[in-house]
């Protein structure tokens, strides 16, 4: 006969592995449900691909400037420096931004030159989910610069319904 | 027609770096959303916007449904001349605006 301790310890050790079993189930099916409707990593590479080509992208020189913590995805202030002295030899010619999990890669693309003086751009934007915002600077010199940042988004853009 | 609202200096000097502010009255609708009947509304947004100081293209941008309703873009130029900025909205289904802002350079 079983002592009577070990019968609670085998339900407790089963509940875990079932519990364990089940919440991985549900995360995948999660994820499942939830990815038709976002881009992805790979897809958002692809956007990067379609409008700068194979160029090589360097990190630094562009700065993007978004709150860390967001609690409304639906407008979010934006704010792209680049450095740059701007000169006619020496300018930025544009600067593209996507995103990793809003429904589509790219967030606004933007042509300027000698005349803007100075580099920054200030918009407003959606954000999904939070994610990993990225921006890329072209320069007058034909090389590509970047940024990255991760953001934290607690009520989502985008995907809600109209009430 | 859209109310735009756009924020440029009256004056300036020359050789200032001036910055421009303009907003947008569009629901920027994304194309992503289900109404009520749970159909997907259709997209309908601002695909380009473009600034001209004196008719040369001074800035332009291409959004896309990620940007937030009423579209808010602030950029700067440099103060050469007196004379008028336009700028123009154009988006889906035949969205068209524009405006404009003169500015004096001494």
């Amino acid at each position: 006969m079983m002592p009577k301790g070990d019968m609670p310890q085998a339900t407790r050790r089963r509940f875990l592995i079932d519990t364990a079993a089940l919440a991985g189930a549900a995360g995948v099916g999660f994820a499942l449900a939830t990815s038709p409707a976002s881009a992805t990593p790979a897809s958002m590479r692809a956007a990067i691909r379609r409008v700068i080509g194979e160029a090589a992208v360097n990190k630094g020189r562009i700065k993007i400037d978004l709150p860390p913590l967001i609690e409304n995805g639906n407008a979010v202030p934006l704010t792209l420096t680049c450095e740059s002295p701007m000169t006619a030899d020496n300018h930025v010619k544009a600067i593209h931004v996507f995103t990793e999990k809003n429904p589509q890669p790219n967030v606004i693309s933007i042509r300027l030159g000698p005349r803007a003086g100075r580099a920054t751009v200030s918009t407003r934007m959606r954000l999904a989910d939070s994610q990993k915002v990225v921006a890329i600077a072209q320069m007058s010199d034909g090389s590509f610069w970047s940024d990255e940042l991760e953001v934290v988004v607690t009520l989502a853009a985008c995907l809600e319904g109209v009430l | 027609m859209a109310r735009a609202l756009i924020n440029v200096p009256a004056k300036a000097k020359r050789g200032d770096v001036i910055e421009i502010k303009t907003l947008i009255s569009h629901t920027m609708e994304t194309g992503f959303r289900p109404d009520s009947s749970g159909k997907l509304m259709p997209r309908d947004i601002i695909t380009d916007f473009v600034c001209k100081y004196n008719g040369e293209e001074i800035f332009r941008a291409e959004l896309f449904p990620a940007i937030a309703a009423n579209p808010f873009i602030v950029f700067s130029t440099i103060a050469t001349e007196s004379g008028s900025l336009t700028f123009e909205w154009t988006g889906d289904n035949g969205f068209a605006a524009s405006g404009s802002a003169n500015i004096t350079v001494e």
